[in-house]
């Protein structure tokens, strides 16, 4: 059965990036393929987070259905296996959410920033300090909002609906409308 | 309707193939007919974040369009190579998307054109569609102060320049030889430098800093880093991550003066969150300070200080010390004013950094440019007074903010650039030449462009040094190796 492991970074972030340094070739990499095709595969080190997949043959792994709700207002209904990241989700179906996961995953951008259910937000544990730092500098940070690449999704959360913030909504939205200059 | 649009990739191109004469209908493209043999060919001028994020959102929402982009350097990514700190490669993970957009078919980069001297705007906007200007920024906002031009005085720019191995920073020559070293300005900048000066050199040397920078830390004298702004404690303009960085820093010690956090604690219950954590380390790091002794290294804030002038060794032209003005307080939060008391103190010190901003320059007289602001007038990335002409990043909102920011910023670009096409406003229907019209003129003045496969030929042997040194990479660091590597 998946579950979470979660991993809270007992180093200073500055020896984190020495152990990134380091250790560029030889990284187990957990739950953060990178696009199909890619050739620019990427083995990940350090980051507070890691969630583990269930090993083995995904068919049997539990489904969790979630709504991913974009920038313009679009819903995505998608079904994730259990111990993925939401960042993982994204990247892996392709999920059309405009610069999601700049610095993929690893606690160096604010980008897979999520607004949760309210009752989804409260049952996580909390966040660690590295990921209140990123998330501070986000835009539109709500009250429940939570950096994608740090929530790993689990059956309890089969259903939930995740919200990317909307951007400032301006003229430019209506096509041909008369204020666009 | 499938509402998950699909990024082209190389290996499904033959299946999204969409022939310029027939783009694919879609909610969005229905104004995009165009006549047959034309292709909106846009041009980016600029191959860092900007011009990539512009690029990549561009070939995503348009089925057809092509995007050239053009870099005066043989080498892609501007400041998220030069401008990022050794010591945070993960922030330079954007690199992977950025060469996923330049492999993409309909995409080419062009390195070592210099925009404005090989070729102009004006040749550009006869072979493209559109023309983005997203060049970022490569001045310095000057001090304006006396002694300004000592030697040991450096802007920011050229200092991060100089470790991150940016060809005309090559020759920077760092004086490290003076134990006090004082940074102008308290953004992520200053605290990068800092933390550079700093930090161990078993942490430094398994990152990508430059070998010359390298074997000049490993010689410096410095052990004590003043970093000054002209306001308080709440108006600093750094972000937590790097202040906690600074606090962690090994062999190193927080030395500030406590008077400077009168009343802070008090207002710390009035501030949004991201400001009050911020102020809490502050805090944490001023009242766990020790005055002189303990660790072998120092450093420290110093507020409403602002520089006057920066005073001179008695027999030789560099700088030995600084003058600093020192300020009061006028308003509160984000809005307050520095003003000047009249009484000044002195600072001895062989090194200065001034970190107070980048600047934009214009880049040809066909360009617009406010130089008052220092950025290419316009709305929403249209270019005033300059139909075909848009801008993104620093160049267009002035030279703040991180990488997620220009991304945001160039994503609005291409939006009205892509509007432009729909309303016609862009006029996309006479066929355009594009690089095939750009290449003659480059070959004529003796111009060899870098593709982005020549790229990566310097990319593996940068990484093949790194290997041998145990970095991730040693760079390059003259423009005639890296030609001579990426046309071997």
């Amino acid at each position: 059965m998946a579950s979470c492991v979660r991993l809270r970074s007992v180093l200073p972030s500055l020896m984190s990036s020495v152990a990134i340094s380091q250790s560029s070739e030889v990284q187990p990499c957990f739950g953060h393929p990178w696009m199909p095709g890619s050739q620019h595969y990427r083995a990940f080190s350090t980051h507070p987070i890691l969630c583990s997949s269930s090993l083995g043959n995904s068919s049997a792994a539990d489904k969790v259905s979630v709504h991913f709700v974009n920038q313009d207002g679009v819903k995505i209904t998608t079904a994730v296996t259990e111990g993925e990241s939401l960042l993982d989700v994204v990247i892996k179906k392709n999920l059309d959410i405009s610069g999601f996961g700049a610095c993929e995953g690893t606690l160096a951008c604010s980008t897979c920033h999520l607004i949760l259910d309210e009752n989804i937000y409260e049952k996580l544990d909390p966040m660690v300090d590295e990921e209140m730092d990123m998330l501070d500098l986000a835009y539109g940070i709500t009250k429940t909002s939570r950096l994608g690449c740090q929530v790993c999704v689990q059956k309890w959360m089969d259903g939930m609906t995740v919200q990317v913030p909307q951007e400032i909504k301006d003229m430019r939205n209506a096509v041909g409308s008369a204020g666009s200059q | 309707m499938n509402t998950s649009r699909v990024f082209v990739f190389k290996q499904l191109k033959s299946l999204l193939r969409v022939k310029c004469s027939s783009a694919a209908p879609s909610n969005d493209l229905r104004r995009l007919t165009s006549t047959p043999g034309s292709c909106p060919k846009v041009c980016v001028v600029g191959g860092g974040p900007a011009g990539f994020y512009t690029a990549q959102h561009l070939l995503k929402a348009h089925p057809a369009v092509q995007v050239d982009i053009y870099e005066r350097l043989p080498i892609p990514f501007g400041l998220v190579r030069f401008g990022v700190a050794p010591d945070h490669p993960e922030v330079k993970n954007v690199i992977n998307t950025f060469t996923q957009t330049a492999q993409h078919e309909r995409c080419s980069f062009h390195g070592n054109v210099n925009v404005g001297k090989d070729v102009s705007v004006q040749e550009l906007q006869q072979a493209y569609h559109a023309v983005v200007l997203s060049y970022g920024a490569e001045g310095n906002r000057s001090l304006g102060v006396p002694g300004e031009n000592l030697s040991g005085v450096y802007s920011a720019k050229d200092f991060v320049g100089w470790y991150n191995g940016l060809p005309s920073n090559k020759d920077l020559k760092a004086d490290l030889r003076s134990e006090t070293a004082v940074i102008l300005g308290q953004g992520n900048v200053a605290l990068d430098v800092a933390r550079i000066l700093l930090s161990p050199l078993d942490i430094l040397k398994k990152t990508d800093i430059t070998q010359p920078a390298l074997e000049a830390l490993a010689a410096s004298r410095v052990r004590r880093v003043l970093i000054v702004g002209r306001r308080g404690p709440l108006q600093v303009a750094c972000t937590i991550k790097e202040l906690r960085e600074m606090v962690n820093l090994p062999g190193t010690k927080p030395e500030m003066v406590t008077a400077e956090f009168q009343g802070i604690a008090e207002a710390l219950k009035d501030l949004p969150r991201p400001r009050k954590r911020l102020t809490e380390l502050m805090l944490k790091a001023a009242q766990g300070s020790c005055e002189g002794g303990g660790a072998e290294k120092r450093w420290g804030f110093r507020f409403l200080r602002s520089p006057v002038e920066i005073l001179p060794a008695p027999d030789v032209s560099r700088a030995a010390g600084i003058r600093l003005g020192i300020n009061r307080l006028e308003g509160s939060g984000e809005g307050a004013r520095a003003v000047p008391t009249g009484e000044v103190e002195d600072v001895e010190c062989g090194l200065i950094i001034s970190s107070i901003g980048y600047q934009s320059l214009p880049i040809d007289p066909a360009v617009p440019f406010d130089p008052r602001k220092a950025i290419i007038p316009n709305r929403m990335g249209r270019v005033q007074e300059a139909a075909g002409l848009y801008c993104s990043g620093w160049v267009k909102r002035g030279p703040t903010g991180v990488i997620a920011t220009t991304m945001n910023d160039s994503f609005d670009t291409a939006r009205s650039l892509i509007q432009d096409m729909e309303t016609g406003e862009l006029d996309i229907s006479t066929a355009k030449m594009g690089s095939q019209a750009v290449a003659p003129l480059l070959l004529k003045r003796g111009v060899s462009p870098v593709s982005f496969s020549d790229w990566e030929k310097i990319d593996t042997e940068e990484m093949k040094r790194g290997k041998a040194a145990g970095k991730p990479r040693e760079k390059m660091l003259d423009v005639a190796e890296m030609l001579k590597a990426a046309h071997a």
